[in-house]
Protein backbone atom coordinates (compact mmCIF):
# COMPACT_ATOMS: atom_id res chain seq x y z
CA UNK A 1 0.00 0.00 0.00
CA UNK A 2 1.27 3.85 -0.92
CA UNK A 3 2.05 5.91 1.64
CA UNK A 4 -0.21 8.72 1.00
CA UNK A 5 -3.13 6.11 1.36
CA UNK A 6 -1.61 4.68 4.26
CA UNK A 7 -2.11 8.56 5.71
CA UNK A 8 -5.80 8.42 4.87
CA UNK A 9 -6.78 5.72 6.16
CA UNK A 10 -4.57 6.21 9.82
CA UNK A 11 -7.02 8.93 9.90
CA UNK A 12 -10.14 7.92 8.64
CA UNK A 13 -9.76 4.68 11.15
CA UNK A 14 -9.40 7.26 14.52
CA UNK A 15 -11.88 9.62 12.85
CA UNK A 16 -14.18 7.16 12.22
CA UNK A 17 -14.25 4.98 15.83
CA UNK A 18 -13.77 8.58 17.82
CA UNK A 19 -17.44 9.45 15.40
CA UNK A 20 -18.89 6.28 16.12
CA UNK A 21 -18.85 7.40 19.98
CA UNK A 22 -19.31 10.85 19.51
CA UNK A 23 -22.58 9.80 17.78
CA UNK A 24 -23.32 7.19 20.53
CA UNK A 25 -23.18 9.96 23.38
CA UNK A 26 -25.50 12.30 21.13
CA UNK A 27 -28.09 9.57 20.98
CA UNK A 28 -27.92 9.17 24.56
CA UNK A 29 -27.72 13.13 25.74
CA UNK A 30 -30.52 13.95 23.34
CA UNK A 31 -32.93 11.07 22.48
CA UNK A 32 -35.88 10.34 24.50
CA UNK A 33 -36.65 6.69 23.49
CA UNK A 34 -35.03 3.98 26.29
CA UNK A 35 -35.04 1.92 23.22
CA UNK A 36 -32.81 4.70 21.58
CA UNK A 37 -30.38 5.18 24.39
CA UNK A 38 -29.77 1.68 24.79
CA UNK A 39 -28.84 1.91 21.15
CA UNK A 40 -26.48 4.72 21.46
CA UNK A 41 -25.06 3.24 24.31
CA UNK A 42 -24.23 0.26 22.00
CA UNK A 43 -22.41 2.81 19.39
CA UNK A 44 -20.02 4.02 21.58
CA UNK A 45 -19.40 0.39 23.00
CA UNK A 46 -18.37 -0.70 19.03
CA UNK A 47 -16.60 2.82 18.54
CA UNK A 48 -14.49 1.85 21.47
CA UNK A 49 -13.64 -1.36 20.66
CA UNK A 50 -12.35 0.05 16.68
CA UNK A 51 -10.49 2.31 18.40
CA UNK A 52 -8.81 0.20 20.75
CA UNK A 53 -8.41 -2.91 17.83
CA UNK A 54 -6.84 -0.03 16.00
CA UNK A 55 -4.38 1.00 18.43
CA UNK A 56 -3.00 -2.80 18.06
CA UNK A 57 -2.68 -3.12 14.44
CA UNK A 58 0.87 -3.28 12.91
CA UNK A 59 1.25 -2.39 9.49
CA UNK A 60 1.21 -4.92 7.24
CA UNK A 61 0.78 -7.17 10.08
CA UNK A 62 -1.01 -10.60 10.09
CA UNK A 63 -3.89 -12.21 12.51
CA UNK A 64 -1.70 -13.12 15.66
CA UNK A 65 -2.50 -17.07 14.50
CA UNK A 66 0.64 -19.26 14.00
CA UNK A 67 -0.95 -21.59 10.85
CA UNK A 68 1.43 -24.29 9.46
CA UNK A 69 4.27 -22.84 8.36
CA UNK A 70 3.88 -19.62 9.63
CA UNK A 71 5.48 -20.97 13.13
CA UNK A 72 8.55 -18.41 12.99
CA UNK A 73 6.16 -15.33 12.00
CA UNK A 74 5.73 -13.41 15.70
CA UNK A 75 7.55 -10.56 14.67
CA UNK A 76 5.00 -10.01 11.49
CA UNK A 77 1.50 -10.08 13.68
CA UNK A 78 -0.50 -7.45 15.37
CA UNK A 79 -1.15 -6.91 18.98
CA UNK A 80 -3.17 -9.68 20.36
CA UNK A 81 -3.74 -8.04 23.59
CA UNK A 82 -6.07 -5.67 22.71
CA UNK A 83 -8.11 -8.34 20.45
CA UNK A 84 -7.93 -10.63 23.58
CA UNK A 85 -9.80 -7.33 25.70
CA UNK A 86 -12.03 -6.47 23.18
CA UNK A 87 -12.83 -10.22 23.35
CA UNK A 88 -13.82 -9.54 26.79
CA UNK A 89 -15.10 -6.00 26.50
CA UNK A 90 -18.27 -6.98 23.76
CA UNK A 91 -18.98 -10.02 26.12
CA UNK A 92 -19.49 -7.34 29.26
CA UNK A 93 -21.15 -5.07 26.49
CA UNK A 94 -23.67 -7.59 25.63
CA UNK A 95 -24.56 -8.42 29.13
CA UNK A 96 -25.16 -4.62 29.75
CA UNK A 97 -27.48 -4.48 27.04
CA UNK A 98 -29.14 -7.47 28.15
CA UNK A 99 -29.99 -6.39 31.58
CA UNK A 100 -30.82 -2.64 29.93
CA UNK A 101 -33.32 -3.26 27.93
CA UNK A 102 -34.90 -6.42 30.76
CA UNK A 103 -35.15 -2.74 32.93
CA UNK A 104 -36.69 -1.21 29.56
CA UNK A 105 -38.89 -3.64 29.78
CA UNK A 106 -40.10 -3.40 33.12
CA UNK A 107 -40.43 0.18 32.96
CA UNK A 108 -42.77 -0.32 29.73
CA UNK A 109 -44.76 -2.66 31.93
CA UNK A 110 -45.37 0.00 34.61
CA UNK A 111 -45.92 3.00 32.35
CA UNK A 112 -47.04 1.90 29.43
CA UNK A 113 -44.94 3.76 27.49
CA UNK A 114 -40.66 4.25 26.68
CA UNK A 115 -40.61 8.02 26.59
CA UNK A 116 -38.47 9.49 29.50
CA UNK A 117 -40.54 12.98 29.33
CA UNK A 118 -43.62 10.85 30.34
CA UNK A 119 -42.36 9.05 33.37
CA UNK A 120 -42.19 10.97 35.95
CA UNK A 121 -38.65 10.55 38.30
CA UNK A 122 -36.87 9.98 35.21
CA UNK A 123 -36.26 13.78 33.87
CA UNK A 124 -33.46 16.01 33.52
CA UNK B 1 -30.86 24.57 22.69
CA UNK B 2 -30.41 21.89 24.34
CA UNK B 3 -29.39 20.01 21.20
CA UNK B 4 -27.15 23.05 20.02
CA UNK B 5 -25.66 22.38 23.49
CA UNK B 6 -24.67 18.92 23.32
CA UNK B 7 -23.62 19.32 19.92
CA UNK B 8 -21.43 21.71 20.74
CA UNK B 9 -19.55 20.05 24.06
CA UNK B 10 -19.73 16.71 21.79
CA UNK B 11 -17.40 18.83 19.34
CA UNK B 12 -15.33 19.72 21.89
CA UNK B 13 -14.47 16.37 23.04
CA UNK B 14 -14.10 14.98 19.44
CA UNK B 15 -11.05 17.60 18.34
CA UNK B 16 -9.64 16.68 21.22
CA UNK B 17 -10.25 13.32 21.41
CA UNK B 18 -8.97 12.97 17.48
CA UNK B 19 -6.05 15.36 18.56
CA UNK B 20 -4.79 12.94 21.08
CA UNK B 21 -5.25 9.74 19.52
CA UNK B 22 -3.96 10.58 15.54
CA UNK B 23 -0.77 11.60 17.16
CA UNK B 24 -0.14 8.07 18.05
CA UNK B 25 0.39 7.24 14.65
CA UNK B 26 -1.48 3.74 13.02
CA UNK B 27 0.34 0.44 12.29
CA UNK B 28 4.00 1.70 14.24
CA UNK B 29 5.88 -0.28 16.89
CA UNK B 30 4.98 0.63 20.12
CA UNK B 31 7.13 -1.52 21.95
CA UNK B 32 10.47 -2.77 22.16
CA UNK B 33 9.92 -5.36 24.30
CA UNK B 34 6.79 -5.33 25.58
CA UNK B 35 3.77 -8.13 26.72
CA UNK B 36 2.59 -8.89 23.00
CA UNK B 37 6.23 -10.48 22.54
CA UNK B 38 6.32 -12.58 25.80
CA UNK B 39 2.64 -13.84 25.17
CA UNK B 40 3.80 -14.68 21.34
CA UNK B 41 6.57 -16.17 21.83
CA UNK B 42 5.59 -18.26 25.11
CA UNK B 43 2.50 -19.32 23.42
CA UNK B 44 4.34 -20.75 20.27
CA UNK B 45 7.08 -21.90 22.52
CA UNK B 46 5.56 -23.15 25.44
CA UNK B 47 2.00 -24.24 25.05
CA UNK B 48 1.94 -25.14 21.35
CA UNK B 49 -1.56 -23.33 20.65
CA UNK B 50 -2.01 -21.78 17.00
CA UNK B 51 -4.29 -18.59 18.21
CA UNK B 52 -2.47 -16.57 20.54
CA UNK B 53 -5.74 -14.77 21.32
CA UNK B 54 -7.03 -17.81 22.94
CA UNK B 55 -3.99 -18.15 25.02
CA UNK B 56 -4.30 -15.24 26.12
CA UNK B 57 -7.86 -15.06 27.40
CA UNK B 58 -8.04 -18.92 28.48
CA UNK B 59 -4.50 -19.70 29.90
CA UNK B 60 -2.58 -16.00 30.60
CA UNK B 61 -6.00 -13.76 31.97
CA UNK B 62 -7.86 -17.44 32.81
CA UNK B 63 -8.89 -16.05 35.85
CA UNK B 64 -10.06 -12.98 33.86
CA UNK B 65 -12.16 -14.93 31.90
CA UNK B 66 -13.83 -16.75 34.87
CA UNK B 67 -15.10 -13.42 35.76
CA UNK B 68 -16.24 -13.16 32.63
CA UNK B 69 -19.00 -16.31 32.46
CA UNK B 70 -19.86 -15.04 36.01
CA UNK B 71 -20.80 -11.23 34.53
CA UNK B 72 -22.63 -12.94 31.58
CA UNK B 73 -24.48 -15.42 33.97
CA UNK B 74 -24.99 -12.38 36.48
CA UNK B 75 -26.69 -10.26 33.54
CA UNK B 76 -28.88 -13.28 33.12
CA UNK B 77 -29.97 -14.44 36.09
CA UNK B 78 -30.84 -10.55 36.95
CA UNK B 79 -32.85 -10.69 33.73
CA UNK B 80 -34.62 -13.20 34.63
CA UNK B 81 -34.87 -11.81 38.41
CA UNK B 82 -36.20 -8.15 36.47
CA UNK B 83 -38.61 -10.09 34.25
CA UNK B 84 -40.11 -12.43 36.87
CA UNK B 85 -43.82 -13.33 36.66
CA UNK B 86 -46.04 -15.83 38.78
CA UNK B 87 -46.39 -18.85 36.88
CA UNK B 88 -49.71 -18.57 35.22
CA UNK B 89 -49.14 -15.34 33.68
CA UNK B 90 -46.69 -16.48 31.39
CA UNK B 91 -46.86 -19.10 28.85
CA UNK B 92 -47.78 -16.97 25.38
CA UNK B 93 -45.22 -15.40 23.14
CA UNK B 94 -44.91 -11.64 22.74
CA UNK B 95 -44.37 -11.99 18.74
CA UNK B 96 -47.36 -13.71 17.69
CA UNK B 97 -47.37 -14.00 13.86
CA UNK B 98 -47.02 -17.29 12.22
CA UNK B 99 -43.98 -18.07 9.62
CA UNK B 100 -44.61 -18.93 6.07
CA UNK B 101 -43.56 -22.23 5.32
CA UNK B 102 -40.88 -21.21 3.43
CA UNK B 103 -39.42 -20.21 6.67
CA UNK B 104 -40.40 -22.94 8.54
CA UNK B 105 -38.84 -25.60 6.42
CA UNK B 106 -35.12 -23.26 5.98
CA UNK B 107 -34.82 -23.12 9.83
CA UNK B 108 -35.72 -26.51 10.07
CA UNK B 109 -32.80 -27.52 7.17
CA UNK B 110 -30.54 -24.62 8.36
CA UNK B 111 -30.70 -25.45 12.11
CA UNK B 112 -28.50 -29.06 12.44
CA UNK B 113 -26.00 -26.47 9.86
CA UNK B 114 -26.06 -23.86 12.42
CA UNK B 115 -24.99 -25.89 15.66
CA UNK B 116 -22.65 -27.73 14.12
CA UNK B 117 -20.83 -24.36 12.88
CA UNK B 118 -21.05 -23.22 16.93
CA UNK B 119 -19.11 -26.75 17.67
CA UNK B 120 -16.96 -26.77 15.51
CA UNK B 121 -15.78 -22.85 16.12
CA UNK B 122 -15.53 -23.50 19.80
CA UNK B 123 -14.11 -26.80 19.55
CA UNK B 124 -11.37 -25.31 17.14
CA UNK B 125 -10.94 -22.15 19.38
CA UNK B 126 -7.21 -22.96 19.57
CA UNK B 127 -6.21 -23.78 15.95
CA UNK B 128 -8.17 -21.11 13.96
CA UNK B 129 -9.96 -17.53 14.72
CA UNK B 130 -13.46 -18.08 17.13
CA UNK B 131 -13.03 -19.48 20.49
CA UNK B 132 -16.46 -20.43 23.25
CA UNK B 133 -17.52 -17.29 23.17
CA UNK B 134 -18.03 -17.16 19.50
CA UNK B 135 -19.09 -20.89 19.15
CA UNK B 136 -21.96 -20.22 21.77
CA UNK B 137 -22.98 -16.83 20.51
CA UNK B 138 -23.32 -19.17 16.98
CA UNK B 139 -24.94 -21.90 18.38
CA UNK B 140 -27.26 -19.45 20.27
CA UNK B 141 -28.70 -17.81 16.92
CA UNK B 142 -29.43 -21.00 15.88
CA UNK B 143 -31.88 -21.46 18.64
CA UNK B 144 -33.18 -17.83 17.64
CA UNK B 145 -33.80 -19.15 13.80
CA UNK B 146 -36.10 -21.87 15.51
CA UNK B 147 -37.84 -19.91 18.26
CA UNK B 148 -38.53 -17.18 15.45
CA UNK B 149 -39.85 -19.67 12.80
CA UNK B 150 -42.15 -21.77 15.47
CA UNK B 151 -44.04 -20.60 17.19
CA UNK B 152 -44.50 -23.70 19.79
CA UNK B 153 -40.60 -24.37 19.85
CA UNK B 154 -39.77 -24.63 23.38
CA UNK B 155 -36.19 -25.34 25.31
CA UNK B 156 -36.41 -26.58 28.54
CA UNK B 157 -35.14 -24.09 30.81
CA UNK B 158 -34.22 -27.17 33.70
CA UNK B 159 -31.83 -28.49 30.84
CA UNK B 160 -30.06 -25.33 30.24
CA UNK B 161 -29.43 -24.69 33.80
CA UNK B 162 -27.77 -27.91 34.19
CA UNK B 163 -25.93 -27.57 30.86
CA UNK B 164 -24.85 -24.01 32.49
CA UNK B 165 -23.99 -25.00 35.93
CA UNK B 166 -22.28 -28.55 34.84
CA UNK B 167 -19.88 -25.94 32.72
CA UNK B 168 -19.05 -23.57 35.09
CA UNK B 169 -18.69 -26.47 37.93
CA UNK B 170 -16.27 -27.75 35.55
CA UNK B 171 -14.12 -24.95 34.61
CA UNK B 172 -13.49 -24.31 38.41
CA UNK B 173 -12.68 -28.20 38.46
CA UNK B 174 -10.19 -27.53 35.97
CA UNK B 175 -8.96 -24.66 37.92
CA UNK B 176 -8.89 -26.23 41.38
CA UNK B 177 -7.00 -29.26 39.99
CA UNK B 178 -4.40 -26.62 38.11
CA UNK B 179 -4.28 -25.89 41.72
CA UNK B 180 -3.59 -29.12 43.10
CA UNK B 181 -0.77 -30.36 40.02
CA UNK B 182 1.15 -27.07 39.75
CA UNK B 183 0.84 -24.47 42.54
CA UNK B 184 -1.81 -21.80 40.89
CA UNK B 185 -5.32 -21.72 40.14
CA UNK B 186 -5.91 -22.55 36.78
CA UNK B 187 -2.58 -23.67 36.06
CA UNK B 188 -2.31 -25.47 32.84
CA UNK B 189 -1.42 -28.84 34.10
CA UNK B 190 -1.80 -31.53 31.08
CA UNK B 191 1.21 -32.18 28.49
CA UNK B 192 1.24 -29.30 25.52
CA UNK B 193 0.54 -32.00 22.64
CA UNK B 194 1.84 -30.74 19.13
CA UNK B 195 1.30 -27.30 17.49
CA UNK B 196 -1.92 -27.19 14.82
CA UNK B 197 -3.07 -29.95 16.76
CA UNK B 198 -6.80 -31.00 17.73
CA UNK B 199 -5.34 -31.77 21.03
CA UNK B 200 -2.90 -29.22 21.82
CA UNK B 201 -2.37 -26.74 24.43
CA UNK B 202 -3.11 -28.69 27.28
CA UNK B 203 -6.50 -27.21 29.50
CA UNK B 204 -7.36 -24.51 26.77
CA UNK B 205 -9.26 -26.93 24.79
CA UNK B 206 -11.20 -28.36 27.26
CA UNK B 207 -11.82 -25.20 29.01
CA UNK B 208 -12.81 -23.14 25.77
CA UNK B 209 -15.39 -26.14 24.67
CA UNK B 210 -16.72 -25.39 28.39
CA UNK B 211 -17.12 -22.01 27.92
CA UNK B 212 -18.55 -22.35 24.48
CA UNK B 213 -21.22 -24.55 26.50
CA UNK B 214 -22.27 -22.21 29.18
CA UNK B 215 -22.47 -19.47 26.60
CA UNK B 216 -24.55 -21.12 24.07
CA UNK B 217 -27.05 -21.99 27.31
CA UNK B 218 -26.80 -18.88 28.85
CA UNK B 219 -27.61 -16.50 25.51
CA UNK B 220 -30.11 -19.17 24.68
CA UNK B 221 -31.74 -18.89 27.92
CA UNK B 222 -31.64 -14.84 27.41
CA UNK B 223 -33.62 -15.07 24.09
CA UNK B 224 -36.11 -17.27 25.38
CA UNK B 225 -36.47 -15.20 28.25
CA UNK B 226 -36.99 -11.95 26.17
CA UNK B 227 -39.17 -13.64 23.62
CA UNK B 228 -41.99 -14.93 26.09
CA UNK B 229 -42.18 -12.08 27.19
CA UNK B 230 -45.45 -10.48 27.43
CA UNK B 231 -47.12 -7.30 29.03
Amino acid sequence: MDDKLFEILEYGVYGASILLILIGLYAVLTKRSLIKIVIGMSIIDGGIHLLLITIGYLKGGTAPIFSPGYEEAAAQMVDPVPQALVLTAIVIGFGVTAVALSLIIRLYRHHHTLEIDEIKRLKW
Amino acid sequence: MKKFLVILILAVLGFHLFEAFSGLGLGVTRFEKGVKDYYLEKTVSELHVANTVTSIVVNFRGFDTLGEVTVLFLAVSAMGGILYKRRHQTGDRSVLFSSSSIVRSGSKLLFPAIILLGVYVFIHGHLSPGGGFQGGAIIATGFLLMLIAYENFSVSHNTLSYIESFAGIFFVGIGLLGFMNGGTFLQNFLPAGVLNNLFSGGVIGIIYVMVGFKVAAELTGLIYTILHEKD
